[in-house]
């Protein structure tokens, strides 16, 4: 197996209002594997949206490099598509011009694009809501249908900000499942964010753990667990308690 | 269904309510006569005086309709140049820095000019024919549309810019695609509140120099003691202004989608 995505020595120091340094990100390195599911899971405010950001190529990182096939990352492009932590959608585009949009922007003819977007909001479970307004959609479908749109670009690999932060637990399980059926059916790489340990180990090959502020990589644990995961499996629950463990806040 | 009938609730209300404010009009100008004679005319009053300023050509020389077109021709000229001028002028200022730094400090120097303060220079330059007329509103338009269009595309959303550049947008095609849309209610209210000023100039402009139009029309009247004349013009200013509004908010529906 050859790794994907290369994190490398990753420092962010962000300078405060104040004009005081605050260091987030501190060296650090983890390595992605092709069709890998990628856990990233860290107490809240630990610069995990901040990390994701450099990854995409949205932010700058203060030190270190990231390589997407072993290519540098310099800028943010379709190869690394991101599902944002509040999803944003254009609420002044219906579902499936959402979902159009990105591949409209590079270039896609119109039958491509359209039938492609209906593809993959039918993968997503949104048949019937092409034409709603993000405004009449719920939490759940939202997620269904930025992931739709990061989706049809058909990414190196698909970063993922806490995607079910904001949704009930009922919806985030279902979601969770949603999530490894469309991996299934269509594999990628996904790098997932989340602070919540039960939906990483529900959906992880590995898990990244990352310390509290100023964040670094923890310890990377394997999950081998099989899918269907079972939430009150017994070794589930000791990973659950050994991982939790790692993070526990010395304060 | 719960939204048609609270819908109709408000309807009823705003009736009851223009109900209300007529009746204690007429109560305090017809009955008990609060005001002298003729300063303050009832409602009925208003309404002959209405009808028969449709045919009449006293005291000013035009009949109403004349002075509504005069007036209108004046505020829908002014207006569009304004705003043709103001919408790019806003959106290039807010989203190219070079022309941000070129534009904006001589802009917020002009700004604070109220826009009444141009009418004596530019009756100086044009005169008080329709070119002078439509410049005074063009000045008010311009500005206002100019400043709403700017912090609209100001405000846009910076995630919802990454969304765009992580497809591969180009600068210019999420000006198009993600600025302006995300932009457009403010630049609705910025076009509502810049009719408002158009209004607000060509009466001023009437007011102190032309021949027709209801500013002038108000003016006459005032000078002949025709109160009733007067409110006459008052009425039908706040009466095409709120048609123009609904106008423009039946546009904004028509191209403002998925918000409340
Ligand atoms: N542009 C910035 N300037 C200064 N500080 C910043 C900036 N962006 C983020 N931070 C700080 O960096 C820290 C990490 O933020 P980040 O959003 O990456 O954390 P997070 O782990 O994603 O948090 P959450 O769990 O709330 O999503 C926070 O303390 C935040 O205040
Ligand atoms: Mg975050």
């Amino acid at each position: 197996m050859s790794s994907i995505l290369k994190i490398n020595n990753i420092n962010k120091i962000f300078i405060n209002n104040n004009g005081s340094d605050k260091a987030v990100l501190q060296n650090v390195n983890f390595e992605v594997e092709e069709n890998e599911f990628i856990v990233v899971f860290g107490p809240g405010q630990c610069g995990k949206t901040t990390l994701l950001n450099i990854i995409a190529g949205l932010e700058k990182q203060s030190s270190g490099q990231v390589f997407i096939k072993d290519k540098l990352v310099e800028k943010a492009g379709p190869d690394r598509a991101v599902v944002f932590q509040n999803i944003q959608l254009f609420p002044w585009l219906t579902a499936l011009k959402n979902v159009e949009y990105s591949m409209k922007i590079r270039g896609f003819s119109k039958e491509e694009y359209h039938s492609e977007a209906m593809k993959y909001l039918e993968l997503v479970g949104l048949k019937g809501f092409e034409n709603s307004y993000p405004i009449k959609l719920s939490g759940g479908m939202k997620q269904r249908v930025g992931i739709a749109r990061a989706y049809c670009t058909k990414p190196d690999v698909m970063l993922m900000d806490e995607p079910f932060g904001a949704l009930d637990a009922q919806t985030r399980y279902l979601m969770q499942d949603e999530v490894l059926r469309i991996c299934n059916t269509e594999k990628r790489t996904i790098v997932f964010i989340t602070n919540n340990i039960e939906e990483a180990l529900y959906l992880a090959d590995r898990i990244v753990v990352m310390s509290d502020c100023p964040s670094t990589v923890k310890e990377v644990v394997k999950i081998d667990l099989t899918h269907p995961r079972d939430r009150t499996d017994s070794e589930f629950l000791r990973l659950r308690k050994e991982i939790s463990a790692m993070v526990n806040r010395k304060r | 269904m719960k939204n048609r009938l609270s819908d109709n609730k408000y309807k009823m209300i705003a009736f009851i309510n223009i109900v209300v404010v007529i009746t204690v009009w007429y109560l305090l100008s017809e009955v008990f006569q609060v005001f002298r004679n003729g300063m303050l005319p009832g409602p009925n009053v208003i309404l002959e005086t209405f009808i028969s300023k449709l045919n009449s050509k006293s005291p000013d020389g035009n009949t109403l309709l004349v002075h509504i077109v005069s007036s209108l021709t004046v505020v829908i000229t002014g207006y569009i140049i304004g705003v043709v001028i103001g919408l790019p002028t806003g959106i290039f200022m807010a989203w190219y820095r070079p022309i941000d730094y070129l534009v904006r400090p001589v802009f917020d120097f002009l700004r604070c000019i109220p826009g009444l303060a141009w009418i004596p220079v530019i009756t100086v330059w044009l005169g008080i024919d329709l070119k002078a007329k439509a410049a005074i509103i063009f000045v008010n338009v311009f500005v206002g549309t100019v400043v709403n269009v700017y912090s609209g595309i100001k405000q846009t959303d910076q995630v919802k810019i990454w969304v765009a550049q992580i497809f591969g947008a180009s600068h210019f095609e999420i000006l198009k695609r993600v600025a302006l849309p995300s932009a457009l209610p403010y630049i609705f209210t910025g076009l509502k509140v810049s009719l408002g000023m158009a209004w607000l100039g060509i009466i001023a402009a009437e007011l102190l120099a032309a021949q027709s139009g209801l500013g002038y029309m108000i003016q006459v009247a005032r000078n002949f003691g025709r109160a009733d004349l007067v409110i006459v013009g008052m009425l039908t200013i706040g009466l095409i202004g709120a048609f123009l509004t609904y106008l423009l908010e039946k546009v904004e529906h028509i191209f403002v989608k998925g918000r409340n």
